[in-house]
């Protein structure tokens, strides 16, 4: 391909496409660059190979059917979904779930923070090379799914909340469990720490990489992590607390130039915040009811069925039709592992929603990529596009 | 969306007949096929996560021989399509297929790459057996890695009943 530069010089580039179906781009991104030798003089991604219409399929389900297909936004922290999307719904009936259900909740957010941020990293570090990590952090993941299992019975895709409180309540023995698998959480951070951040090889690959500065995530809209990366102090958690996060005692992950490593670096402290924050929130876990006892939401108990005429109608609308928020438009958002998980809910006061827009945390990571990756060189396409963390199931929905 | 009917490469091994030595040398190379898979993971969605549990160690695949996953489709054997396989998608599914050497096996890991899953839906298709061959389905959204386990263990028990002299596929 000739090209012409605006100085009359004529360049030789050689177009590469990389992808869908390359590792680092997890078989669902693309991107076309222009190579000028080993340097990417510019580039176009594309997206849309996952599109599964989620926002289309919700408006035929219920509320509470919606609850499945939110597991499979973000795929690597499926709990968060689910929670975001409750507390959305929630927000809609303005009602506030019992405070045994926001620890757990805060609990579970907190440990699928952690091992989403594992598979970000830990692949991540396969594409650079780095498999040892991989073994590491997956190991330690599959502890976490341990839990995941004792609590729903699914690995991955849980479906662990319901709107007005959870599915069921922790089993015996949950808070020895997650204490248990906190110090094998810490101990892998700090094995992969110890393997990655003094490392020549690695330091070399992301340090200085696909940097991006303060004002251009901002304008971006990045959120999340990478955001913090690149320096700006921005954590839902902190600047607009929910589920009593401003009561806990933890620290905002900051870096300072926004690179590859830093983005990597962000990731592995947060991990080490968030242990921090389920231990706080375990010291917190008191007994009590789980579910809402608000009669929009939650079934009545077998015995108020079995006796009283206006329970029985009760369970009965809410199984075969299910909750119906007031009519109305509702934006609510959580701090998701990528970033701010917003759900943009329009209710007609029916049991179906109206509209549901899913401001997914990636989309705007992705969008800044092929700005990101002109300048740089071939090399970083696969350490750059891991570090931002693109989920797939979450950027097409 | 049309594909050309391109027939399936034919193994030279098929000209020599149903003698003794074809019929006897079937079970040292099925021997050799069935515990050397080399997996092509064609990972799109959330079943993709499951396939890299049961890479690591926890599950370890590579007890049953099928650890060394490749990224060119001319160098591995067995096309593992785990996720949600969209009509944008579909042309390079295709594609990576036809690119794969024989023999060549297909495991669809999970309910979308099987059936469609629960997004019955304008962009999504109904199942991969729409496009290419499928050997094993797996069950599950997403499956356990124990059923991901057990589908390679059953795909060995097939491997082992096929013979070189008959060819494996025809063009679809």
């Amino acid at each position: 391909m000739k090209v012409i530069t605006p100085q009359g010089e004529h360049v030789d580039l050689m177009t590469l496409n990389v992808g869908p179906s390359h590792p680092a781009t997890h078989g669902t991104l693309r991107i076309l660059a222009a190579l000028d030798g080993e340097n990417i003089a510019g580039c176009v991604t594309e997206m849309g190979y996952l599109h599964r219409g989620f926002e289309k399929m919700i408006e035929q389900g219920t509320y509470s059917q919606v609850l499945p297909y939110t597991d499979r936004l973000n795929y690597c922290s499926a709990m968060m979904n689910n929670i975001g999307f409750c507390k959305a719904v929630e927000k809609m009936f303005a009602i506030t779930v019992p405070d045994r259900c926001i620890v757990v909740r805060v609990i579970l957010s907190e440990l699928s923070r952690i091992i989403d941020h594992m598979v970000c990293t830990c692949t991540n570090l396969v594409d650079l090379g780095a498999l040892t990590n991989f073994w590491y952090f997956f190991n330690t993941r599959e502890q976490v799914y341990v839990i995941w299992e004792k609590l729903c019975g699914a690995r991955l895709t849980n479906t662990m909340t319901r709107i007005g409180g959870m599915y069921r309540d922790t089993y015996h023995g949950f808070e020895d469990d997650v204490r248990a698998v906190l110090v094998k959480i810490e101990s892998a951070v700090h094995e992969v720490r110890g393997l990655i951040e003094h490392n020549k090889i690695f330091i070399d690959r992301t340090k200085d990489v696909c940097a991006v500065s303060a004002a251009d995530a901002i304008s971006w809209g990045w959120t999340g992590p990478c955001l913090r990366a690149s320096g700006v102090d921005r954590d839902l958690r902190k600047d607009e607390p929910y589920y009593g996060y401003e009561t806990y005692n933890f620290d905002t992950v900051i870096g300072t130039s926004g690179d590859t490593f830093d983005r990597i670096m962000v990731r592995m402290y947060e991990m080490i915040e968030s242990v921090s924050i389920v231990r706080q929130a375990l010291d917190r876990l008191k007994p009590g009811p789980i579910n809402t006892l608000d009669a929009r939401l939650s079934l009545p108990s077998r015995d108020q069925v079995y006796h009283d005429m206006e329970a029985l109608i009760n369970s009965f609308k809410l199984v075969y039709e299910g909750v119906r928020p007031p009519a109305g438009i509702c934006y609510d958002a959580t701090e998701a592992a990528n970033g701010e998980l917003g759900y943009h809910i329009i209710s007609d006061g029916g049991t179906n929603p109206y509209r549901v827009k899913v401001r997914p945390p990636c989309f705007t990571q992705y969008a800044a990529y092929a700005d990101m990756l002109t300048g740089s060189m071939l090399a970083d396409v696969a350490s750059s596009l891991g570090s931002i963390n693109i989920i797939a199931g979450e950027l097409d929905r | 969306m049309t594909y050309q009917n391109v027939p399936a490469p034919v193994a030279p091994e098929i000209n020599l007949g149903d003698s003794f030595v074809t019929t006897r040398v079937d079970a040292v190379v099925n021997w050799g096929r069935r515990n050397s898979l080399w997996p092509f993971p064609f990972g799109t969605a959330c079943c993709a996560i499951e396939f890299m549990g049961i890479v690591s160690s926890v599950f370890d695949v590579s007890r049953f021989g099928a650890e060394l996953v490749r990224f060119s489709p001319r160098q591995a054997d067995l096309l593992i399509i785990a996720g949600t396989v969209t009509y944008k998608q579909a042309p390079v599914l295709r594609r990576i297929y036809e690119q794969m050497c024989e023999p060549r096996w297909v495991i669809s890991a999970g309910a979308c790459a099987s059936s469609g899953g629960f997004y019955d839906c304008y962009c999504t298709v109904p199942g991969i057996d729409e496009i290419i061959p499928v050997d094993i389905y797996i069950a599950g959204c997403p499956p356990r890695p124990e059923a991901f386990l057990e589908s390679i263990v059953q795909l060995q028990k097939k491997i082992d009943k096929e013979s070189l002299v008959e060819q494996r596929t025809v063009g679809i």
